[in-house]
């Protein structure tokens, strides 16, 4: 194998990596406030507001119905305005992102909402403001499931980085696509593909053992 | 201190069309231990979360420590609450927590500086026995130790009022034992006044001091425990959730009861002897005076509100007015229950 090909594979590797790092911590920042959000305005939450509720769930769909590919496209003009350009994989972060934000928001949404109310009305009880709500109970109580959830938002981005190879952001996925189906290099394809395999693995793996960590009941 | 802990003036509150609680009044005195008592949908769950500020009365006024929560700012109520302690059903306590950070929850809500907490931890699992197992997590306890943990979390904030809604329910007798044990100690040590929301007389019956019977949204019955277990004039619902704990005559017996008197035959007798009185070898004494055998059918002297009390159905042979006249004189509500013929 020549030299020149394990370079291209380490320089993918590292641009996958940066794509899911980024647009992962991203999609926390962002979809778990929305899910906070949807959580609490539901009838019977801490801040009780169901039509916001529904408003703020139906554009969380709406994005979540767009095809990433779509996404992407649409997205030139804010990602130049955000980033400077629409090439590269920093531009790529921006689409992937606004992808992964709703996608976690949903998944998170489901764990937060499996907390138990009786310990939301505990705390209540001891004199804990929503803020001492959220902070002590909702969020430790579902982290073993958030990092579930965030585990499985992680891998996704990994498959839809590859679509961002559209934008030259270069990555796992977009080598092969490029040497494998465009070139018929299946060397380099299939090795391409070994080293995703063991990306998502070394994920999973990582996320199965934090979350089972953070469990204790 | 002769201040109420806590007084409820009045108090509706309305679910739609159905009626909650229905003018409830009742207060609690410092260092009381009382009981509610009701059947499910008597309006107990509406009582307790109103009592604990998590639910607004639509009529009538709430005073804790002589300061009405019904008109609290939101602020107000943050405080208040902190003057509260709450024991749960099914514990509720924070899984992603260990035993003593559960504790120390309360603690860090109230702004207790991080320094001062752990101290007051380790007291508290002293004071419910369970210093060796602060760090461990709630799913390794058994209920009653995670009770413990539940009362425990409830004083941290030395509290003014301990309010318990079903907390032996979910725990087996032998651990419910235990529990009121605690819970008895508690107020005795720490002179704290609490409040036990139930539906199981056995329980209540054993340390509250006072007793409220609530039946669809109303108060039926509000006094001393004693008072009531010994008043001949009980509500239904009253005689209905006691029958469940007191002696009763034997079905075969009950089938061949009769009204008046019989030649040969034995009166069946109800008698309730409370305070010192219960220890008085009473059925010994009829034997020796009037010559008559008396034995006991059901029954036994068991502890009511910290306080000896002998519930008892007796047979008594030659039963006369003056055997009666002398028995009155130790329970005036002594009833005649019926009379058994003689087998032949």
């Amino acid at each position: 194998m020549s030299r020149l090909i394990i370079d291209l594979i380490a320089r993918a590797t590292w641009e996958t990596t940066i794509m899911v790092a980024c647009s992962g911590l991203l999609a926390v920042l962002g979809g778990l406030p929305l899910a906070l959000l949807m959580v609490a305005m539901r009838r019977g939450g801490l801040m009780p507001c169901p039509p916001a509720a529904r408003l703020l769930g139906l554009v969380v769909d709406i994005l979540r119905a767009i095809p990433f590919i779509i996404l992407l496209v649409i997205l030139i003009p804010v990602t130049r305005m955000i980033v400077g350009t629409s090439l590269g994989t920093a531009a790529a972060i921006v689409p992937l992102s606004l992808a992964a934000i709703p996608y976690f928001a949903r998944i998170a949404e489901v764990s937060l909402r499996a907390v138990d109310p009786n310990l939301v009305d505990a705390v209540r009880t001891m004199g804990g403001t929503r803020w001492m709500i959220v902070r002590h109970v909702l969020i430790p109580e579902a982290l073993p499931g958030l990092v579930a959830g965030f585990t499985v938002t992680l891998i996704t981005l990994t498959g839809a980085s590859a679509m961002a190879g559209a934008v030259g952001a270069g990555g796992l996925g977009d080598l092969a696509i490029r040497y494998g189906y465009q070139r018929f290099n299946t060397q380099v394809m299939s090795l391409v593909v070994v080293v995703l395999i063991v990306f998502v693995a070394i994920i999973q793996a990582a996320g199965n053992a934090l979350s089972n960590h953070l469990r204790h009941d | 201190m002769d201040v109420n802990v806590v007084d409820v003036r009045h108090v509706s509150r309305r679910f739609g069309g159905h009626v909650a609680l229905d003018d409830v009044s009742f207060s609690v005195a410092r260092g009381e231990i009382l009981g509610v008592i009701g059947r499910s949908g008597a309006g107990k769950s509406s009582l307790l979360r109103c009592l604990g500020a998590l639910d607004r009365p639509d009529a009538g006024q709430i005073l804790i420590e002589g300061q009405d929560i019904t008109t609290l700012p939101q602020a107000g109520l943050v405080a208040l609450r902190r003057r509260i302690g709450f024991v749960f059903q099914h514990f509720n306590l924070l899984s992603s927590r260990t035993v003593a950070g559960n504790i120390s929850l309360p603690l860090e809500i109230a702004g207790v500086p991080r320094a001062d907490r752990p101290q007051r931890i380790a007291e508290l699992l002293a004071l419910v026995g369970l210093s060796a197992h602060g760090d461990k997590w709630p799913s390794q306890l058994s209920g009653g130790q995670k009770q413990r943990v539940g009362i425990a979390r409830a004083l941290a904030n030395d509290p003014a009022l301990l309010l318990c809604d079903e907390a032996t329910s979910a725990l087996d007798p032998e651990t419910t034992t235990a529990i009121l044990d605690l819970l008895a100690e508690i107020n005795r040590e720490l002179g704290l006044t609490i409040i036990l929301i139930t539906h199981e007389m056995d329980v209540i019956r054993r340390i509250a001091t006072h007793l409220v019977v609530l039946d669809q949204g109303r108060i039926v019955e509000n006094a001393p425990t004693l008072a009531i277990m010994g008043a001949a004039t009980q509500s239904a619902v009253t005689q209905a959730l006691l029958s469940e704990t007191q002696p009763q005559v034997p079905p075969a017996l009950r089938a061949r009861l009769v009204a008046e008197p019989a030649p040969d035959g034995w009166a069946i007798i109800r008698i309730q002897l409370a305070g010192e009185a219960a220890w008085q070898p009473l059925l010994s004494l009829l034997g020796q005076q009037y010559g008559v055998e008396a034995t006991v059918l059901q029954g036994g002297t068991t502890e009511i509100a910290g306080q000896p009390f002998a519930d008892q159905i007796v047979s008594v042979t030659g039963y006369c007015a003056e055997i009666h006249d002398f028995l009155t004189q130790f329970d005036p509500s002594l009833k005649v229950l019926g009379h058994v013929p003689a087998d032949h």
